[in-house]
């Protein structure tokens, strides 16, 4: 550490004003504060400080997602073996899946952080450090066969007209990576769903590749739940084998790279709420709606397969934990009052749910749920301090 | 009246070209915009018949100005446009089927489009018929270029052609390029206007508010 300090201090001068590198002086202080926490002080005002800055935060949401990448990884891996019915070793069928997913990040963090080090220099000010945690999220988010070139677009779609335009980090209305999967979800449709794109067939700089085995297919659960012909349906892998509850939370289902084991999420998820920083009010809430209005469906819904799929099977198929974990939590864009944090939350839980199960079409309805919700987490945050307000006027005035 | 296009009409004409565009200034004009926007031709088409239909309701208007009760000027306005939209759609739909038929509604919805009341009310009602045409024609022309820019790029990027015509080859497309069908919905005609705003605003500074 102290030789990595020493050399930052060393190439500080250049990027000083006078230094020669002084126009990459935004760049050189995002690198030095993701390495350090800054040393600056305040001048006046408020001299107490929270030990945790952005940076930190976004950094503790970054390793919580690790298990979930790890996961991703492997089970991108073990999907495409499983496909073509080759047994290989553990280290091969991770090394498959890594090779896949690295491109992912490499592309979602190179443009998304180009354009944020364009903006900064353009502007003035220092990166941002916003996007570190959007730029981890999108690659998980995603099909295994998406193009890359899509998520590029997708991610500069995402990064100018969802965060730049409305000021940047802390700013934005919406969350950066779900406008990434909107904006593939409706302007790729083809590649974002049905039941091509999960599993990858084809090989990986020259690994893996082999014939599809007999009886092959794609579909991941939810696909299946909402494609169905008749009311009562066996959930099945892709090469036929029955698909429980166990098999949704472990994870080893076809799905985005990132969302598909629960307990991995699940991990994450205990960091972020033994830090705080995600809200447990927030996530519990999700979960209690989603399960809440499942079983409303279950008992009293219509005769259809995916108003018939179990409320405990709703909560780890498909991107229900990711998306209430990792997504419905972000502090920029969900309710800040703490009571409007359960409204905001179960809200979500349940229209992900009435998607789900009403809209054949939207077999996942996580992603249309949160976004819904962020244009309304405002207005819960406003009745809620107007509430509040009220009944302390009420208290003073009797 | 002196010289045809004295430096007043020019400006009368150049004005909503550029720094006073009926779409991307007072923002008017946004439904039909985003309506009919998805393919080139029909925005083409729909900015010409609605350029001719403020041309010349604004001719109409400003000769019957001093005629008009004040109290029901609004109903003589809405007459007159309602007239010359019937005209258009029927001449569309003699010349033009296959353009009438997407553009359905839109035609006849002219009617209500903010950009017509807004101009006979602001302008044919208090100037003479000359001025009041060149006044149309450039709000009407300024409604067709922004029509005619978002058009362009929506079904080049959403369709990969222009006017029906194929502009991005097949080898595009057997290397992986898709088209973008959020393109092809109304959403992403508002964030291409809404970008048209933007970069106008930059260019000229005495627009920012």
């Amino acid at each position: 550490m102290n030789a990595l300090r020493k050399l930052v201090d060393k190439v500080k001068p250049n990027f000083e004003k006078g230094g020669k590198l002084e126009k990459l002086h935004s760049v050189f202080d995002g690198f030095e504060t993701f390495l350090f926490v800054p040393n600056s002080r305040s001048k006046n005002g408020t001299h107490i400080h929270d030990a945790i800055d952005t940076k930190r935060t976004m950094s503790t949401v970054i390793v919580a997602l690790i298990p979930a990448l790890l996961f991703g990884m492997y089970n991108v891996g073990y999907q495409h073996y499983l496909a073509i019915g080759q047994q290989v070793s553990f280290i091969d069928t991770f090394i498959f899946g890594a090779l896949g997913v690295l491109p992912f990040i490499v592309v979602s963090y190179g443009v998304g952080l180009g354009i944020e080090f364009i903006v900064a220099q353009i502007k003035g000010h220092e990166i941002q450090e916003g996007f570190l945690v959007s730029g981890f999220l999108i690659p998980l988010i995603v099909p295994i066969d998406t193009p890359l070139w899509m998520v590029a677009v997708a991610t500069a779609f995402a990064v100018i007209f969802a965060k730049e335009v409305f000021g940047g980090t802390g700013m934005n209305i919406f969350n950066i990576a779900l406008i990434t999967r909107v904006f593939l979800f409706f302007a790729y449709p083809t590649y974002m769903s049905g039941d091509t794109v999960w599993v990858r067939t084809s090989d990986t700089f020259g690994l893996g590749a082999g014939k599809v085995v007999d009886g092959f297919s794609g579909a991941t659960v939810l696909g299946q739940v909402a494609t169905a012909s008749s009311p009562n349906i066996n959930i099945m892998s892709t090469v036929g084998q029955p698909f429980g509850f166990l098999d949704g939370f472990l994870g080893l289902i076809p799905g985005s790279i990132g969302e598909t084991s629960t307990l991995a999420i699940l991990i994450g998820a205990l960091l972020l709420l033994i830090t705080r920083i995600a809200s447990w009010k927030t996530m519990f809430s999700v979960f209690a709606g989603g399960a809440v209005m499942a079983y409303i469906f279950n008992i009293i819904g219509p005769d259809t397969a995916s108003a018939n799929f179990p409320w405990y099977n709703h909560l780890v198929f498909g991107g229900f934990a990711f998306g209430a974990v990792f997504m419905a939590t972000d502090p920029v864009t969900s309710a800040r009052t703490e009571t409007g944090k359960y409204i905001y939350g179960a809200l979500i839980g349940m229209f992900t749910i009435v998607v789900r199960v009403l809209n054949p079409g939207y077999p996942e309805g996580m992603m249309l749920a949160i976004l819904l919700m962020n244009i309304f987490a405002p207005l819960i945050d406003y009745f809620i301090v107007e509430a509040n307000i009220k009944r302390r006027l009420k208290r003073a005035t009797n | 009246m002196g010289k045809l296009i004295s430096e007043k009409t020019k400006q009368v004409f150049l004005g909503p070209l550029s720094k006073n565009n009926p779409i991307g200034v007072q923002v008017l004009g946004i439904c039909s915009a985003l309506a009919v926007t998805a393919n080139l031709k029909p925005a083409l088409v729909m900015g010409i018949s609605v350029t001719v239909i403020v041309a010349f309701s604004n001719v109409i208007i400003s000769l019957l100005r001093n005629t008009i009760p004040n109290r029901i000027r609004i109903i003589v306005q809405l007459v007159v446009v309602a007239a010359l939209v019937t005209v258009v759609s029927e001449v569309l739909k003699a010349y033009a089927y296959d353009v009438s038929v997407k553009l359905s509604v839109y035609i006849g919805l002219i009617i209500t489009n903010c950009i017509l009341m807004g101009r006979l009310e602001a302008f044919a009602m208090a100037n003479k018929p000359w001025e009041s045409f060149v006044d149309g024609l450039g709000n009407g022309l300024g409604y067709a270029v922004i029509l005619v820019i978002v058009g362009f790029f929506r079904e080049i990027f959403g369709a990969g052609s222009l006017l029906g015509f194929r502009i991005i080859p097949q080898s595009f497309y057997d290397a992986g390029y898709s088209n973008n069908g959020l393109m092809m919905m109304p959403p992403m005609a508002l964030i291409i206007i809404a970008v048209i705003i933007w970069i106008h605003r930059s260019l000229n500074k005495e627009l920012q508010e």
